[in-house]
């Protein structure tokens, strides 16, 4: 039995029944990493064996003496690299954060402690989560496991493929435009954003701020809704965090959706999406229309507006974000420079990518006088609208459903000379992001390349519930398993 | 309309965002900038006059803290990521003329 | 000089909130410490750390929008700055633009006997930046982020001051209104209260405004006072020379007397506000808003009304009084004790306003208790003490905080009431004086206070006057 073939519900059963031991979990998740990491490149940082054993043992004994009796005790878990965590590197994929060490761990990050996670490492990502394929990376690029001529999707490109690859039983990332469902979609792995304010953003260095979401990235539904009743939580350290009535997301693991609405938008059907994709979006629909479920499809409207609208609201609050980095407190500073102003713009210049750069520029432009109504309120406008939209369409239907991406992994090196094409990319996550809805990717197929094709159901504020029970119901009658090729090469 | 950036407005924008390009990033950076305004003035076919601006989705409101002391004297970890300090401050270029 | 200018002053007020804590975190605001010992991540700007409003804030900006007449904006909510500058850790400051807490209020003043009202274009909520001190070793700047985080609030008046006089009159009266609320200490020295002067000349009759500069570093109303002349002539030689003034920020220098050019051609001055998404929006309901105004104190107009009325003091007492919260609240504290109010006011007039002269004290500085004057009062009236002795009594408070009791006793300063022991004293004194008898009896009044002094001498102060005068009157009689 290879631990890494388990998902994090097993796993930890397994550890709670006394069948294996949580060093014995992390042991495997630590070769792992050792037989593949060259290969895939996930992890920016990855822990100290020794000091993950120790976690272990730790771990170990509070569930021997009964004070951790959750289902992700002792199982490991790899931590996007946008998240602080107290004495382990940070880096969120930048140069500029080289050498940061968080003097505090995010609040996601210590519900999952507080439950018993052993954290292994730190995953790679699009620097400071800008991009779509995690070739950004200040660190070197992340490849998909499934074919590593293909990029893993991004932004949350190193925790999807650490979980492809078994190289962690399951893992955090964050999205602000689509960077779970998207590289969940590429690597075939579940993954979820919850509604906006569930999990605290406290701890997690912000990109754009009114967008952007904590959510686990799993082998399942099951693992997903696990992770997402332990991380989730009212933090008042987070002003827009949310007290919520219904953390029990594991109850909505019921595979049943009777009656249940489901609306396919047609305009996420249309131009641009690969004819692959959508055969397997609407098989899958098909599968949750045999069981019971009503499908149809409707007008969402607005859809090519949520791109542009995006990347006027992102990249303005990325310019004040990432204002902070300038050498003084923390992070890189440029070695020589003649005088404060040029301190700072060498050490900038020297440490934010090219990407990252143009959506600075991009973001600082669209804010300076003169511009702000013209973009950035009409940006908000057109978000209300979009939000308006939703809506309607949740009056109509219990759950959205479609692609979370128009294709499969692209070749790396393919993305990144188009800017806009890349960001077409995200057409069908970025609305739920301006909405604050929950969206999860689940997979639904392989193209003819061999590359998974995702699903994504789109649910209501607050109604993680439903998405939930649809995904986990269409994985319970798909007619494939998905997510075995962990460790394909060595077994 | 097709929006052109002037060598004027890189060099303003670099000044607001502390960003310092070379020529070659500079003429790039025009290009890409122009392109994602041509992009995003694909806004304006939408008519958006009456739609309140909207930043937060959820009504949330009066999220605050009671004027209580919590935080005791981290100095010691304030300081341990700075690239240079002194006497329990932080160094930077001199900001006196 | 042929043409005629008239100055037209408007201020940006800058207050420290006296709250606990700073108005993001939990961080004390109290002052003084080693560099950054009262920071965190959130008030160093550390990735990933968020705001959480203090909400006394929100509730001294109200209650300070309240007593100067202002509209208060019930659907508020924060924006960001954007600027670099190394005391700003974020490299953007929370602060308010788009819908400001406070909005179109008023204050009246009354300078040379004129009344005026300076009007209030709004008040706003924001944080405070770090300090920056040079570091002549090394030739750089050292950056303490204590200061980061400390609650402000902004109060920009409208361009409605012509002189100095009213300008000094508007912060004289915004400081006593503060004060009174309790909302800061609003000490110009201590920074915890900072004035930029906006500041345009015209020519008299011109309808226009001129273009104005902004002059900040202004750290008393002597220098605020200098920097409006001096800043005032600089522009009227600057046009008079055919030049223009430019739209900037300048620094004052008071040793020089003069303002200098601030920003370099890195600032843009462009500030990209935005709404802060990382706070939510404020909403002060009605229900708030009443409970904010019943908080409300007596303010210093209303209180010399009262005065007035209640007391029957005389005008010059009540504007000393009032003209600071520390004296109102002793005057009002020794009232409810029960002392007779014109006898409370005569004791801050006369010995406490001396004693703080004497000390270079302000008031303050004041930390007697009320009870141990009022105490003292009562013994004057029982005639325990005489108010010869009450004096030197009374410096023992103001010094020490002494209990009156104790320290009379102590020092052995009780009246000697025994009336035959005192009797016996004044009778050897008209013996041994028979010539100031027949003057006395000759109708000369002088005589009578001849007598009283050399029977307090005698009793080295601790008689009772009342006493003595009665005794003395039955043997001359």
């Amino acid at each position: 039995m290879n631990l890494m073939d388990l998902t994090a519900v097993e796993l930890g059963k397994k550890i709670k029944a006394g069948e294996v031991s949580v060093v014995e979990a992390a042991t495997a998740a630590m070769d792992a990493i050792e037989a593949r990491e060259e290969a895939y490149h996930c992890y920016v940082t990855i822990c100290n064996r020794e000091e993950v054993l120790k976690q272990a043992e730790e771990v170990q004994k509070l569930i021997g003496d009964g004070t951790l009796t959750g289902p992700l005790a002792g199982v490991p878990v790899a931590i996007k690299d946008n998240m602080c965590t107290k004495g382990t590197l940070t880096t969120c994929s930048s140069r500029i954060l080289n050498n940061f060490v968080p003097t505090y761990t995010s609040e996601a990050v210590i519900n999952l402690e507080k439950a018993g996670a052993v954290i292994i490492g730190k995953t790679n990502m699009d620097e400071f989560a800008m991009g779509s394929t995690t070739e950004t990376s200040y660190y070197g690029p992340t490849k998909n496991p499934w074919n590593p001529d293909h990029v893993p999707g991004g932004s949350s490109g190193g925790s999807a493929a650490a979980v492809a690859a078994g190289e962690c039983s399951y893992a955090l990332g964050s999205d602000t435009g689509g960077s779970i469902r998207q590289p969940a979609s590429f690597c075939g792995v579940v993954g979820m954003k919850p509604t906006y304010g569930t999990v605290s953003r406290y701890g997690l260095i912000a990109y754009g701020s009114s967008l952007d979401q904590i959510g686990p990235m799993a082998k399942d539904v099951t693992d997903c809704a696990t992770i997402l009743e332990t991380i989730a939580s009212y933090d008042p350290k987070d002003s827009t965090s949310v007290k919520r009535e219904d953390y029990d997301f594991t109850s909505a693991l019921v595979d049943d959706v009777k009656g249940m609405k489901i609306g396919i938008p047609r305009d996420y059907l249309g131009e641009g999406l690969d004819p692959e994709v959508k055969d397997a979006i609407l098989s899958a629909a098909k599968v949750l229309e045999e069981k019971g479920a009503i499908v149809e499809e409707f007008d969402l409207s607005l859809v090519e507006y949520a791109i542009p609208a995006y990347y006027v609201i992102a990249s303005a609050e990325a310019s004040s974000n990432l204002a902070r980095f300038e050498g003084v407190k923390y992070g890189y500073r440029t070695p020589e420079y003649e005088g404060l102003h040029n301190m700072f713009k060498k050490t900038r210049s020297e440490g934010f990518g090219p990407e990252v750069k143009r959506r600075i520029m991009l973001g600082s432009f669209v804010l300076s006088s003169g511009y702000y109504d013209a973009y950035y309120l009409k940006a908000l406008r057109t978000k209300a609208l979009i939000k308006q939209a939703f809506d309607k369409a949740f009056a109509q239907y219990d759950v959205i459903l479609g692609p979370a991406a128009p294709t499969t992994a692209p070749k790396l090196g393919d993305s990144l000379s188009d800017p806009i094409k890349m960001y077409l990319g995200d057409i069908y996550t970025i609305s739920v992001n301006l909405a604050g809805l929950p969206g999860i990717c689940v997979p639904c197929g392989v193209d003819s390349k061999g590359l998974p094709i995702g699903l994504q159901l789109i649910g209501d504020c607050f109604k993680e519930k439903n998405i939930l029970r649809a995904a986990y119901t269409y994985e319970q009658n798909r007619d494939f398993a998905m997510c075995d090729l962990s460790g394909k090469e060595d077994k | 309309m097709a929006n052109v950036i002037s060598d004027e407005t890189i060099e303003y924008v670099g000044i607001l965002a502390k960003l310092e390009l070379s020529e070659e990033e500079k003429e790039q950076a025009k290009k890409d900038m122009a392109n994602m305004l041509d992009y995003i003035d694909t806004l304006n076919e939408l008519d958006t006059s009456g739609v309140e601006p909207m930043s937060h989705v959820f009504p949330i409101n009066n999220v605050f803290r009671e004027d209580v002391v919590t935080n005791g004297d981290d100095r010691e970890e304030i300081l341990s990521n700075a690239p240079e300090s002194k006497d329990g401050a932080f160094v930077v270029p001199k900001t006196f003329d | 000089m042929s043409r005629q200018y008239e100055t037209v002053i408007g201020l940006e007020v800058h207050v420290e909130l006296a709250t606990r804590t700073k108005i993001f975190c939990g961080c004390s605001t109290a002052f003084g410490g080693a560099p950054n010992t009262h920071t965190c991540p959130v008030c160093t700007g550390m990735p990933g750390s968020l705001p959480v409003l203090n909400k006394q804030v929100v509730e001294y900006a109200a209650a300070v929008g309240l007593a100067t007449n202002c509209t208060i904006t019930q659907n508020c909510k924060f924006d960001r700055k954007n600027y670099f500058y190394p005391d700003n850790p974020q490299n953007y400051q929370i602060s308010q633009l788009y819908l400001p807490i406070c909005r179109n209020g008023h204050v009246d003043i009354e300078v040379n006997g004129r009344k005026k009202s300076i009007g209030i274009h709004e008040i706003h909520m924001e944080e405070d930046a770090g300090k920056l001190v040079h570091d002549p070793a090394t030739g750089n700047s050292l950056v303490d982020f204590n200061r980061s985080g400390v609650p402000l609030i902004e109060i920009v008046s409208e361009p409605d001051m012509r002189s100095a006089d009213e300008v000094i009159a508007y912060l004289e009266k915004l400081r006593m209104i503060i004060q009174y609320l309790g909302a800061s200490d609003c000490k110009l020295q201590e920074g915890s209260m900072r004035a930029d002067v906006n500041l345009s000349v015209r020519e008299v009759g011109t309808e226009e405004f001129g273009t104005r500069t902004e002059m900040k570093n202004l750290n008393s109303f002597s220098a605020i006072a200098r920097a409006i002349e001096g800043e005032t002539e600089r522009q009227i030689d600057l046009i008079e020379d055919g030049g223009k003034v430019i739209q900037e920020t300048r620094r004052w220098d008071d040793d020089k007397e003069y303002s200098y050019p601030m920003r370099s051609k890195e600032d843009a001055q462009d500030y990209r506000y935005f709404p802060e998404p990382d706070l939510v929006p404020i909403v002060i309901s009605d229900e708030w808003l009443e409970e904010i105004r019943s908080r409300q104190p007596e303010f210093r107009d209303e209180k010399q009304a009262r005065y007035k009325e209640e007391f029957g003091l005389p005008e010059y007492d009540i504007d000393i009084i009032t003209s600071d919260k520390k004296l109102t609240d002793l005057f009002e504290a020794c009232i409810t004790l029960g002392a007779a109010p014109k006898e409370v006011s005569n004791w801050i007039m006369g010995d406490t306003m001396r004693l703080l002269k004497e000390n270079e004290m302000e008031a303050s500085d004041i930390n007697f208790s009320p009870k141990h004057l009022v105490d003292m009062i009562r013994m004057i009236e029982s005639g325990a003490i005489n108010r010869k002795v009450a004096k030197k009594v009374f410096e023992a408070i103001f010094k020490d905080d002494a209990d009156p009791e104790v320290y009379v006793e102590e020092n052995g300063l009780k009246t000697v009431n025994d009336e035959g022991a005192l009797r016996k004293v004044i009778e050897e004194i008209v013996e041994n004086n028979p010539k100031s008898v027949e003057d006395y009896k000759a109708g000369k009044k002088k005589a009578m206070g001849f007598f009283v002094g050399q029977t307090m001498r005698a009793m080295k102060g601790k008689a009772d006057p009342a006493m003595v005068n009665q005794i003395l009157k039955e043997i001359l009689d």
